[in-house]
């Protein structure tokens, strides 16, 4: 008997012990943002802090081009306090999943401000692989999210700032890495779309092999012309992993001499255990993985 | 002009004279396989055991990659077994060897892609399946080399009993009881060269540049050498052929390679010597003593 009232007793001060922290914090609860894709997501992450709670529809790995959203996605984006998106076409499900999900969530564009470049007759949306626009989104995703909860304004700036400023020392390295690479190396032959931002901020050319579709098997005259084009342009090193074949690239590095370069990763995170968990250790990724392979 | 078509491809590039190399030799290692397949009437087992190697492979390609070694262990040890339990069954009991042999190799089949689906990785497997010939690496190409000089030696040990048994299996079980052994290690080689295959073209088309030069053959000789020197070279023609095609359009290789093969088919149906279309509307005159 007197066992069970220690028991009892002891749970209920537990409870009392853990729920202090949060009364003093102020009984509201955080913020639901949803983000489009797993980028988005880490921004909102580290801008929010624990005031935020952040949902991704398109989650590590998952490809944003082509998502289709699930009946799901509706009933989070019509939860959510504030809904994160990239814009400049990125997300062309989008409309129609708004059109189902109740309106009057607050969206906002991260891309907002960003003078966007063409990729073929269209916006290439892929602007946050530049570290300057990425600065932007934060930018963006803070105003909003004070917006969202004044109440937390303080606290958005200060993480936001903590945040910004590690950024600049992230665009700063990428260029101090870019500048160890000898400039008529700073080229490379890949599948990716997805660099044109980064081409363009850090001066390494992305050239796309002729007329080879990754979808579909490669036939003898597409491996020649990509041969012969390396060796006419000189183009140190490949990046085509979404090529069919690894022993296929291995040949045509052989062919060419031209180095074979990692995986980049352009439109998504990885998972925890992956290569590229948050933006920032994707683009460190990406930057190592181009100066090591067009490194003398 | 014509250089620049035919043989400027493969002066400058490397890629596609290992292909071409490839090609060569699964040709003289293949074409006679064919040959004896299409005597036997096994012409579809030899898709079948094409089935059956697959899921082997798969594993292999599961546990280590796209390892060469663990992919053609895998597949010669799919092959085998459905081989093996296929004669066991047929020489045991009721059931005929068709009709074992595809249970087994569906079974095979079956649990293949259970556990290639349980791994949830199916999209690699497409390379399994399709090969890639422009894709040669030195380890891939000397796999394909030594399978086929293999297959030579041992068919040329085993050659006499395989004829007699093709040709008159009763005659052979009265002289000789060499019939078996030679039988199974006739299959042995089938699973060898589809192994080799699809290193090259894939299970889907390495059984047709085995089949497609021998149904060739048959239409422009009557007597077993002369088939088999035709299937050979007619396979080395289509592999040539396809390769250029593949280079000149844009048809992807494997499926040009059995495609040239095919048109040759064609041709020698319309036109062969022996007992082709045309030939039989057109009788030449008979000889008269």
């Amino acid at each position: 008997m007197r066992n069970r009232r220690f028991f009892l007793l002891s749970i209920g001060l537990t409870l009392a012990i853990a729920s202090a922290p949060l009364r003093a914090q102020g009984s509201q609860k955080p913020i639901e943002v949803v983000a489009s894709f797993s980028i988005l997501g880490d921004f909102v992450k580290n801008v929010g802090g624990d005031r935020v709670d952040v949902t991704t529809l398109v989650g590590a790995d998952g490809d944003v081009h082509v998502y289709t959203p699930a009946p799901g996605d509706a009933r989070k984006i019509s939860d959510a306090n504030l809904l994160v998106i990239n814009g400049l076409g990125l997300e062309g499900w989008l409309p129609r999943l708004l059109q189902v999900s109740s309106a009057g969530v607050p969206i906002v564009t991260a891309s907002k401000g960003i003078a966007p470049l063409k990729l073929g007759s269209e916006a290439d949306p892929h602007a946050w692989q530049s570290v300057a626009n990425a600065k932007g989104y934060v930018a963006n995703i803070r105003d909003a999210l004070i917006a969202a909860s004044p109440a937390d304004a303080e606290s958005f700036r200060n993480n936001a700032e903590t945040y910004l400023a590690k950024l600049g020392a992230l665009d700063r390295e990428v260029r101090e890495a870019i500048a160890q690479i000898p400039s008529t190396r700073r080229k490379v032959i890949s599948t990716h779309d997805a660099f044109g931002y980064f081409a363009s901020a850090y001066g390494i050319q992305f050239i796309a092999p002729i007329g080879v579709s990754t979808e579909s098997e490669a036939s003898a005259r597409d491996i020649a012309r990509i041969v012969a084009q390396i060796r006419a342009e000189k183009i140190p090193a490949v990046f085509l992993e979404r090529m069919s074949d690894p022993r296929l690239i291995r040949r045509i590095a052989a062919e060419t001499g031209a180095r074979i370069g990692g995986t980049l990763y352009s439109d998504s995170l990885t998972d925890e255990k992956g290569d590229a968990p948050t933006y920032i250790e994707m683009v460190r990724h990406n930057i190592k993985a181009l100066t090591s392979a067009l490194a003398n | 002009m014509i250089y620049d078509a035919l043989i400027s491809p493969f002066v400058e590039y490397e890629f596609m004279r290992r292909a071409l190399a490839a090609v060569i030799a699964l040709a003289l290692g293949g074409a006679p396989i064919g040959v004896f397949l299409m005597l036997r009437r096994m012409s579809l087992v030899g898709d079948a055991m094409a089935h059956a190697i697959l899921p082997g492979a798969a594993i292999g390609f599961l546990l280590s990659g796209l390892n060469l070694f663990a992919m053609t262990a895998g597949g010669l040890i799919a092959g085998f077994a459905v081989a093996i339990l296929a004669g066991v069954v047929a020489r045991t009991t009721e059931l005929k060897e068709d009709a074992s042999l595809a249970t087994f190799y569906l079974a095979s089949l079956a649990l293949g892609v259970t556990i290639v689906s349980i791994r949830g990785t199916n999209i690699d497997l497409l390379h399994v399946l399709f090969g890639n010939i422009l894709a040669m690496d030195d380890p891939t190409l000397l796999v394909v080399a030594f399978n086929a000089t293999i297959t030579l030696v041992v068919l040329a040990v085993i050659y006499r009993p395989l004829v007699i048994e093709s040709v008159d299996p009763v005659f052979l079980r009265t002289v000789s009881r060499a019939g078996a052994p030679a039988h199974l290690v006739f299959l042995a080689l089938v699973v060898v060269n589809l192994v080799n295959g699809f290193q090259a073209l894939g299970t889907l088309l390495a059984v047709g540049l085995m089949i497609l030069p021998a149904g060739i053959a048959r239409f422009w000789s009557r007597d077993i050498t002369g088939m088999i020197c035709i299937a050979v070279v007619s396979a080395i023609v289509a592999g040539y052929a396809g390769l250029v095609l593949s280079f000149q359009t844009r048809v992807p290789s494997g499926p040009a390679i059995i495609l040239v093969a095919t048109a040759l088919y064609i041709g020698s149906v319309l036109f062969g010597n022996v007992r082709g279309i045309i030939r039989q509307m057109f009788p030449g005159r008979h000889l008269e003593a």
